[in-house]
């Protein structure tokens, strides 16, 4: 009984919220200008579906091609600089600062330098989600434990060995907890680059129906956008899971 | 096999150069089962890695095998009071690890796994783990990881092993059960083995010689010969002469900490 509810808590969630949101809508009659009613929003889902999966379409490939160059990256960097103590240090000031220069403001540079159109979404995406995948992976190369590396050096391992055998091995649950958070952020990146300069996407659509105040459509927007930021979110989830059981399962461990 | 003469080693610590060794001279034949004892913070840890070659001596000479040591020595198995077990390798993995590393075995080592594979068992059966090779390392206890680590330091057949307090986490029974499969692995493959400990027991119980340290900078201040009959059993320990011997050795220890 209690474990069936827990499974079907999130469920029963969302359908308790929509209705609380429809009963709200209906009982203090807010105009649809300001906030339409779920009931509303579903109709615009219907007239307008097909220009919705179409431009989800596009904020999906263009997350995805951002969010993959950002792995690529992320992974690359982070090995880089999680390999020596001195690159660490040097680099890390510039990241910080790089890091802390909200991406809204790189949009028109990018759009100086590509053009309104899909590369400045995927190139947004990329800038804003890279981070947290290069410290993470850098991290879990720098937190190997100094015994470990002792028993392995005294064998004469060079520190490319270490290196492979331990510390990337070691990374690997710190850069797929990172994928979680940078999918967010590439989802973000795109959306916002869209909504300033582009002429496809969920973000451009949600614009353009804004300037018509064409509310219903801006919310389906919205709703379109959380269910593929959900999607996108479980399935990294899901291969993080897969990809490194090990460190959730040792939490439990037997051992002292 | 090794010799350490008049090493002395300082390092730059937070406040000034700090000295850890100060003229430490020792020497361990082959096959010998070395203890050294001593005060917390009086150097052990750095002993060992000068003798793994692993740090260099500001002074002195150290020197295994006959050879002067100018980088990590190879020849060398090691062991921690933390089995530092790599999780996502299966006990059996964790133990082929110095094999993926040490020539001549990494040439060999996908030609010869299974050859391999079975030393590791053997092993594993000496230790009292048969069975539990494709286990995960948290799905053993605290005493099963440290007996694999054991099998880990040993498995390229080093002629040396270092173990630095490596049943100092476990409990007292386990501990006990731990020396006499350190005895007997030791008994059976005879390699030379420096055992750091703060257990002046267990020194006496496992070692041919025991070298006491002072306190910081550390020197090796007594030698003394422990001429037990072996193979040793677990009773050893509540005869008189046993008891004299920790009780001398708790002495030493007590002045040199007051020092």
């Amino acid at each position: 009984m209690n474990k069936t509810f827990e499974k079907l808590a999130p469920w029963l969630f969302v359908v308790v919220l929509f209705a609380v949101w429809e009963a709200a809508c209906r009982l203090l009659a807010v105009p649809t200008v300001i906030l339409p009613a779920p009931s509303v929003i579903f109709g615009a889902f219907q007239r307008f579906w097909g220009p919705i999966v179409s431009n989800s379409f596009v904020t999906l490939w263009t997350t995805m091609a951002g969010f993959g160059l950002s792995v690529a990256f992320g992974l690359f960097l982070g090995l880089v600089v999680g390999w020596s103590r001195a690159i660490y240090r040097g680099f890390y000031p510039v990241m910080i600062g790089f890091n802390s220069i909200p991406k809204v403001a790189v949009v028109p540079i990018l759009v100086m330098w590509f053009g309104i159109g899909e590369v400045p979404a995927i190139l947004t995406a990329f800038l804003i989600s890279f981070f947290p995948i290069v410290v993470n992976v850098a991290t879990g190369l720098a937190t190997i434990e100094p015994e470990l590396e002792d028993v392995l050096r005294a064998l004469g391992a060079s520190k490319l060995d270490v290196m492979r055998k331990v510390g990337i091995p070691r990374s690997m649950p710190y850069f797929f907890g990172s994928l979680k958070v940078a999918i967010t952020l590439a989802f973000v990146g795109t959306v916002v680059s869209e909504t300033v300069a582009a002429n496809s996407g969920i973000g451009f659509l949600m614009s353009q129906a804004g300037a018509n105040f064409q509310m219903p459509l801006v919310f389906a927007g919205l709703i379109a956008l959380a269910f593929e930021g959900i999607i996108m979110y479980a399935a990294t989830a899901w291969l993080e899971q897969r990809m490194t059981g090990w460190a959730f399962r040792s939490q439990g461990s037997a051992g002292n | 096999m090794i010799r350490l003469d008049q090493v002395s080693l300082a390092y730059a610590g937070r406040t000034g150069p700090v000295l850890a060794l100060d003229g430490t001279s020792l020497s361990v034949g082959v096959g010998e089962f070395a203890a050294v004892v001593g005060p917390s913070g009086c150097g052990k840890s750095t002993l060992m890695k000068l003798v793994t070659g692993l740090i260099r001596p500001t002074s002195g000479s150290v020197s295994v095998d006959g050879a002067e040591v100018s980088g990590p020595v190879k020849i060398a198995g090691m062991a921690f009071q933390n089995a530092n077990l790599l999780p996502w390798r299966t006990v059996t993995e964790n133990i082929l690890l110095p094999l993926e590393i040490v020539e001549p075995y990494r040439g060999q080592f996908r030609a010869k796994k299974d050859e391999y594979r079975a030393r590791v068992e053997n092993l594993l059966s000496i230790v009292g783990l048969r069975g539990f090779g494709d286990r995960f390392p948290w799905e053993l206890s605290g005493g099963m990881q440290q007996r694999a680590s054991l099998c880990r330091s040993l498995i390229h057949e080093p002629k040396l092993l270092m173990l630095d307090e490596p049943f100092a986490a476990l409990d007292a029974f386990t501990r006990e059960e731990l020396w006499c499969v350190l005895r007997d692995v030791w008994q059976r493959l005879n390699f030379t083995v420096i055992l750091v400990t703060h257990d002046l027991r267990e020194a006496a119980f496992l070692a041919d010689t025991i070298h006491v340290m002072s306190a910081r900078p550390g020197r090796i201040i007594d030698t003394r010969k422990v001429d037990f009959a072996r193979p040793r059993e677990l009773d050893i320990c509540y005869e008189p002469a046993f008891t004299d011997l920790v009780h001398v050795l708790r002495n030493k220890i007590a002045e040199v900490r007051k020092a």
